[in-house]
């Protein structure tokens, strides 16, 4: 096992190495000159060109590269150029704050998933199941802004309930920080009940019919003891792997919910810096998102390998 | 359903078209058609700017209101239609024009071929595909095909992956084995033995790729990465009506009801079309 784990996180360096180069790449490519951009649009050509070869922007490409991953890795990504402050706090606030709001809808996900699921199972082919199929399904069929809007025009403008958008920190009182989180929590929870609940159902389903569960029940068990202690831990184990995906999933959702809601988050700061071209920015967001998702994959994996021996390791792996 | 004696080797009947392959044709040939007459149909012009009818709740002339440009949503709508089902098909195409010959060297020729091909496949795959999506886009100008590009672009991976995986099984079968006995040259083996029978499981999941791509596609345009005004783009629709949700929903609700609609339609297709070409699948969830 250890082995193994040693391999897969080599080779998440790897790829992680390798989408820092993709991505450095493509940003070279935007046809902004960083120069330009922070001098303004009245810099004369000769002060343009003082400031590239201040910031090396003549040097070759892979110097460049050389420079900016060093800089990554000594904790120093360079300066927003529209912000005109360093990008490593500012990444850091939205980082907090984009995992605050994904880890709240990842419990949530988890615990209201794994509850349909055990509850869909139980009834299996009535009428509370096929609800929770249909439900779940529209959460997931339908795109995640639509959620949102859905969201807004029920809570905030028809019922009041809540703020359409914004962020509040925890300073300004617990119900004012909880209020601005309901809307995009919901939102992102819904879309991505599905995977969970499915999985659930159909392992549950699966476990109920064994030996062991007629056995525990032969035994004269009480259904609740069969369910939560003796059928739902082997139930849940594929389910696991699918939440540790789903994990690297909502990375990709904030995106999305944080524009709507205007959640100063991750996913906002990448579109943001895409909006205003601001390379740094961009760069450092995307390769952070990229390196929190390819963790959950690998912790998919690892959890994988942990509860299922039969996977040979060093088979599937690079 | 009935058992028949037979004395030939068991064939099973032909099953009925299943309910979710009828209904999925139903909905997404529905929309298919309304878009494609969307011109002819629409019952008013979709672009003229009208300050006399802006913000009209749905009525009689405008069954679906009117948008801040006095713009009648049904006709957006309509004319959206074929923007949307056309950006997720000519996606998918691209992802099936790359990936498709990726998946086939990949997984024919084997060795270092195969590794860098899908090491390369593994790096894509690590980035989220909206910021794939968002990062292949930053480069120009937004414009709807470039989209669709991306969009096509994000999902060659899986496409690639899959290919490959079909092929591997399908190299070892005893007719690859005989054409290569004829000596028949590689892309004779590649394009006329192989490909033709990885098709079946290759076409579920490009329909199926079709809905993701309409749904990633759409959330590009929202975000201002796709469509532009003023184009009546579904998700670019969604996206200008949001400061509008207040006075007026319904410019909203209409294009994001009309795409829900739309890809339970499309993946209603995909799982239909599944079920009844996977035999083994059908099986699987027959015991769940």
């Amino acid at each position: 096992m250890a082995a193994y784990i040693t391999r897969r996180l080599a080779f998440v360096v790897l790829v992680l190495v390798a989408v820092s180069m993709l991505v450095f790449g493509v940003t070279t490519l935007l046809p902004a000159n960083v120069a330009y951009l922070i001098l303004g649009s009245f810099a004369t050509p000769e002060q343009v060109h003082a400031l590239e070869l201040k910031l090396g922007l003549t040097d070759p490409v892979w110097q460049q590269y050389l420079r900016w991953a060093g800089g990554f890795i000594t904790g120093n990504l360079g300066e927003s150029t529209l912000m005109n402050r360093p990008v490593g706090p500012m990444l850091l606030e939205a980082i907090q704050r984009s995992l605050m709001l994904t880890g709240v809808s990842f419990v949530l996900i988890a615990l209201i998933g794994v509850g349909l699921g055990i509850a869909a199972a139980l009834r299996h082919g009535r009428p509370l199941d096929h609800g929770i199929s249909v439900a779940t399904y529209l959460g997931i069929a339908v795109p995640e802004f639509f959620w949102a809007i859905v969201v807004i025009i029920v809570f905030a403008s028809w019922l009041g309930w809540l703020p359409a958008s914004g962020y509040e920190p925890i300073s300004a009182g617990v119900w004012e920080w909880a209020k601005h989180l309901i809307a995009p929590t919901l939102t992102l929870v819904f879309g991505h009940l599905a995977h969970v609940s499915r999985l659930t159902r159909s392992s549950m389903i699966e476990v109920m019919q064994s030996p062991y569960i007629t056995a525990a029940r032969a035994k004269g068990l009480p259904e609740r003891v069969i369910v939560l202690h003796h059928a739902l831990r082997n139930a849940l184990l594929p389910t696991i792997t699918v939440l540790a995906l789903d994990f690297g999933r909502l990375m990709g959702g904030i995106v999305v919910i944080e524009t709507v809601f205007a959640y100063p988050g991750l996913g906002r700061l990448v579109v943001f810096s895409i909006q205003n071209r601001d390379l740094p920015t961009l760069q450092a967001a995307i390769l952070v998102v990229a390196a929190i998702y390819a963790l959950a994959n690998l912790l998919a994996d690892l959890l994988y390998a942990r509860f299922n021996p039969k996977i040979r390791f060093g088979r599937n792996v690079a | 359903m009935s058992p028949e004696p037979t004395s030939a080797p068991a064939r099973p009947p032909r099953k009925p078209m299943p309910l979710q392959l009828k209904a999925g044709l139903a909905i997404t040939g529905t929309i298919l058609l309304l878009g494609l007459l969307a011109p002819w149909i629409a019952p008013h012009p979709w672009d003229t700017i009208s300050m006399r009818t802006r913000f009209l709740a749905p009525n009689a002339t405008y069954w679906l209101g009117t948008d801040e440009y006095g713009r009648d949503v049904l006709s957006r709508l309509l004319m959206g239609a074929r923007l949307s089902i056309g950006m997720g098909v000519a996606a998918t195409l691209f992802s099936l024009a790359i990936g498709v010959p990726m998946g086939l060297a990949a997984g024919y020729f084997r060795g270092w071929i195969d590794e860098a091909l899908m090491r390369l496949a593994d790096v894509l795959m690590a980035i989220p595909p909206i910021m794939l999506g968002l990062l292949v886009l930053a480069v120009t100008p937004p414009a709807l095909w470039k989209t669709a590009l991306a969009v096509g672009f994000v999902y060659i991976p899986p496409i690639a992956r899959l290919a490959r995986s079909v092929t591997l099984t399908l190299a070892n079968e005893e007719f690859i084995q005989a054409a290569k006995a004829r000596a028949e040259s590689t892309s004779y083996i590649l394009f006329r033995e192989i490909l033709p029978n990885a098709w079946p499981p290759l076409i579920v999941e490009a329909s199926l790729r079709v809905t993701y791509a309409i749904l990633l596609g759409s959330a590009l345009s929202f975000l201002g990465l796709g469509a532009q005004p003023p184009s009546s783009d579904w998700g670019l629709m969604i996206s200008e009506a949001r400061s509008f949700l207040d006075r007026a929903p319904w410019i909203a609700l209409a294009p994001g009801f009309a795409m829900c609609l739309l890809v339970i339609g499309i993946n209603l297709l995909g799982d239909g079309a599944r079920e009844r070409l996977d035999p083994r699948l059908k099986a699987r969830l027959g015991k769940a």
